[in-house]
């Protein structure tokens, strides 16, 4: 493993099962991975288990679902170990997490410096004065122009980009050691997508955070992560360094690479996925 | 060598006031008979209100649309419906969830009293590369992609001439988008067919269009071949950034 | 005996089977498919299921009360007047030395009469008017929408009553009226849900296919609205039901001798004290039925909304 000396997070075998009337659906199958404090991409399809990889860690799964390993460590403690009391302080104070649509994810009636402030209170006990300073603080660390403004603003009177910074902006006040980040920029347009990563990367690099970005866009991953695991059908199918991703060894990570409709050139027929049933259970590339 | 589309000052408002918003402001265009055309552009730029206004399901629009000859006007004859037909981006809400595939097909065969409604369903699921034992399924049975197959074999029952596409891969995994978007390929290899595609994916329009129109705040910046898109040789900055930043993250930092 | 039940567990694998099969093959078993599945979802319910077994035994209840009820349900007998119960009259005798059981067992004949009549007037009533008002919106809406506010404004018994004085007591026009009381929030209901389904990609896409408004709303919008309707209805079936009772009660529902519940407690009360079988017996089944209506209907909701799934 090329990870940092001291993982804040490792995984092992886990394995996430869901129960429907059609039968028990194992949605992720022992799977194992260590987040330091690096950027790591998850990518995958629909369907591949990125989804319930990042929230089993939160235990945000839902009730049909049963989650084992045999290990998830977090700082020196196993986060299958803890009951749900201690787990609400795990959520927030140890690790965020940042949504696809901001707007679900704020209350609407509350004003966004409110709600950023008190997500800082909940976990620090300091006076209100304290948590306004430093939310207005947290607000221009993510490049909000305005902060004196925007805290007085409600969820609905700000941008999908706004929003999303906002999001960031109350997940990193409390200073987590790991965020997970579940396609945090699918929502927003191709320009605005960019100062958003601008404004995660500086973030998590200056203040040391671990990230699990999940995404199911191979070139974004590629060009903002350090670190990217494979997913599919449930398994990491190929483990690389995020520079080297365009030289991917394994046949599913090269069929996606491939099927992605290209800026410099111009071909009539796009390669399709043509899905190998071994990659189901082959061995882990990395 | 005429166009088939031909949009002239085409103006869109929403609302009554001053909350009178401009969606689509002074746009006009025209496409060739067997043209793939672009529409690109961000969220809000007016994109798929132009569609809408095609295809009849937004009424309130003034200026020109002539579409083979007729000068369209906001309330469409029955006809028109068989002349141009639309995909939409999201294949999870444009099937009727209580409706098999074969009732979906037969409702527009029923619409248009045409003949042969077997034959015609069993050609054109073949058509979008789903066998016949998908006839009986509802949607929730069918994966993303094949719901879109459906939802584009409902488009081409009626045999049109134009096909608008609204996003009609964004919603797709790659390896999914990459099936259809080689699915619209052989379609018209096979059909005589125009289509107006809308996508804020570059790679996408690159992929599919030869022409395409830049568009930003209700209004087209400017249009031009594919591969002057391609080569960054765009005359606007914002079709330059809109480029650079579809390039990947990476490429952002070094501009 | 045991290769019988193993053959029948047999055959109950391959239609388990065949109905859980992903593909389907005819029309037949994709709606079959669905049907078990709503099923499965509605037993997990366990009140749910209490409350169908209830309303199926009133169903078989009044299909064979001649067979069940020991006498006829206006057989006097003056020697036997205001028996309590006992062996032989389970639920004791009334006034004029009627058998209470034979009664109300006969009077599930007419409260069923009532619910399933109130409920084929008001559902479809409703349902019309608020797919058309939703639908094509504008002054139509306005139109359909304050003439159901008119008549959502007035308490339902009260209106009930008003109608009633109007058409003259008795059962047809004790059925009219809460029927005219009835179908205001359904079409409420099915407006809301058509202005949500109505902006949705596949409605566009029968609209584009040239569809004429009437197609739309009867064959697109319509069928999405029809399982709220449902939910909604079964859960009205207990207001239906005590607003039937309160007419009968009141003496402007059901006439004396028939043993219609809500009259049958009107006549009780005189001899609340003293006789209490007399109310409690046809309180007891209005209270059954009615929580039973409730209990399928919630049940129904888990499996029929789509918002809860």
């Amino acid at each position: 493993m090329t990870s940092a000396p001291e993982p804040i997070l490792s995984v092992e075998d886990l394995w996430v099962r869901i129960t429907t009337h059609h039968g028990v659906v194992e949605a992720v199958r022992g799977i194992s991975f260590e987040v330091g404090r690096e950027k790591v991409g998850i990518v995958g399809e629909s369907g591949s288990g990125k989804t319930m990889t990042g929230r089993s860690i939160l235990r945000l799964t839902p009730k049909s679902a049963a989650v084992t390993a045999k290990r998830m460590g977090f700082k020196g403690t196993d986060l299958l170990s803890l009951n749900e009391a201690r787990m609400r302080d795990v959520r927030g104070n140890g690790i965020s997490m940042i949504m696809q649509d901001p707007k679900y994810s704020l209350n609407p009636v509350i004003r966004v410096g409110e709600q950023i402030a008190e997500a800082f209170r909940v976990h620090h006990k300091v006076a209100k004065a304290e948590a306004r300073e430093r939310t207005l603080e947290m607000l221009a660390a993510v490049r909000i122009r305005d902060p004196n403004r925007v805290y007085r603003l409600y969820p609905h009177e700000v941008s999908g980009g706004m929003g999303q910074r906002i999001m960031i902006a109350m997940m990193l006040i409390p200073e987590p050691d790991l965020i997970i980040a579940d396609e945090p920029t699918s929502a927003l347009d191709v320009t605005v997508r960019m100062q958003v990563l601008d404004v995660l990367n500086d973030l998590v690099s200056q203040r040391g955070h671990g990230l699990i970005f999940i995404s199911h866009d191979l070139n974004l991953v590629a060009g903002f992560c350090d670190r990217v695991l494979i997913m599919y059908a449930g398994r990491i199918v190929e483990s690389c360094a995020a520079a080297d991703l365009h030289n991917a060894r394994h046949g599913y990570t090269r069929g996606l690479l491939n099927s992605l409709p290209r800026l410099d050139r111009r071909r009539d027929h796009l390669p399709v996925l043509d899905r190998d049933p071994a990659w189901r259970d082959g061995p882990v590339l990395s | 060598m005429s166009a088939l589309i031909e949009v002239n000052d085409l103006r869109v408002a929403f609302g009554h006031g001053a909350a009178r918003v401009n969606a689509v402001d002074g746009v006009g265009f025209s496409v060739d008979a067997g043209e793939v055309f672009g529409l690109v552009g961000e969220s809000g730029c007016g994109k798929t209100t132009i569609l809408k206004a095609l295809c009849g399901l937004n009424r309130a629009w003034t200026g020109e649309i002539t579409i083979a000859g007729q000068r369209l006007t906001p309330r469409r004859e029955k006809s028109f419906y068989k002349l141009v037909q639309m995909v939409f981006q999201d294949p999870y809400g444009s099937l009727h969830p209580r409706h098999t595939v074969n009732t979906t097909l037969m409702e527009p065969i029923r619409i248009h009293g045409l003949d042969d409604p077997n034959r015609r369903i069993d050609k054109v699921l073949r058509e979008v590369g789903l066998g016949p034992d998908f006839r009986f399924r509802y949607p929730h049975q069918l994966s993303g992609g094949q719901r879109q197959r459906v939802a584009i074999a409902r488009a081409l029952i009626v045999e049109p001439k134009v096909l608008l596409l609204d996003e009609p891969t964004s919603a797709l995994d790659v390896s999914v988008q990459a099936e259809i978007l080689n699915l619209f390929a052989e379609i018209r290899r096979i059909e005589d067919l125009t289509y107006i595609l809308v996508s804020h994916d570059l790679g996408v329009v690159a992929h599919m269009c030869e022409r395409v129109a830049v568009m930003n705040h209700g209004a087209i910046l400017e249009t031009l071949g594919v591969d002057d898109l391609m080569a960054n040789r765009c005359r606007h900055a914002y079709s330059r950034e809109l480029l650079e930043s579809s390039r990947g993250y990476a490429h952002e930092l070094s501009a | 005996m045991t290769t019988g039940t193993g053959i029948k567990a047999k055959r109950g694998g391959g239609l388990r089977a065949w109905l859980m099969a992903e593909v389907a093959e005819t029309v037949m078993q994709a709606r079959l498919q669905r049907a078990y599945l709503g099923w499965l979802r509605f037993v997990e319910n366990p009140l749910a299921v209490i409350g169908l077994t209830i309303i199926l035994a009133l169903i078989l209840i009044a299909v064979f009360a001649p067979l069940i009820a020991p006498t006829s349900p206006s057989a006097q007998n003056l020697d036997i007047r205001l028996l309590p119960p006992s062996a032989e009259h389970w639920f004791g005798t009334d006034e004029l030395g009627r058998d209470t059981f034979s009664r109300v067992v006969h009077g599930s004949r007419i409260t069923l009469y009532i619910v399933l009549l109130v409920a084929l007037i008001a559902a479809p009533v409703g349902l019309v008017v608020g797919t058309i008002s939703g639908y094509f919106g504008g002054w139509i809406d306005t139109i359909l929408m304050r003439l159901t506010d008119i008549f959502l404004s007035f308490p339902s018994l009260i209106l009930a009553l008003a109608f009633v004085a109007a058409l003259g007591p008795g059962i047809e026009n004790a059925i009219i009226a809460i029927s005219l009381t009835a179908w205001p929030p359904i079409a409420r209901l099915a407006r809301a849900e058509t202005l949500t389904v109505r902006s949705s990609d596949y409605i566009s896409a029968i609209e584009i296919q040239g569809a004429s408004a009437w197609r739309v709303i009867f064959r697109h919008v319509a069928p999405m609205c029809v399982s709220s309707v449902v939910v909604r209805i079964t859960l009205n079936m207990a207001g239906i039901i005590l607003t039937a009772a309160g007419l009968g009660f009141l003496g402007l529902g059901a006439q004396p001798p028939s043993p219609e519940w809500g009259a049958m407690l009107s006549t009780g009360r005189l001899y609340m004290f003293e006789q209490w079988w007399l109310t409690t017996m046809p309180g007891l089944a209005i209270l059954i039925v009615s929580l039973a209506f409730n209990l399928f209907g919630d049940g129904l909701r888990d499996v029929l909304d789509p918002r809860e799934q």
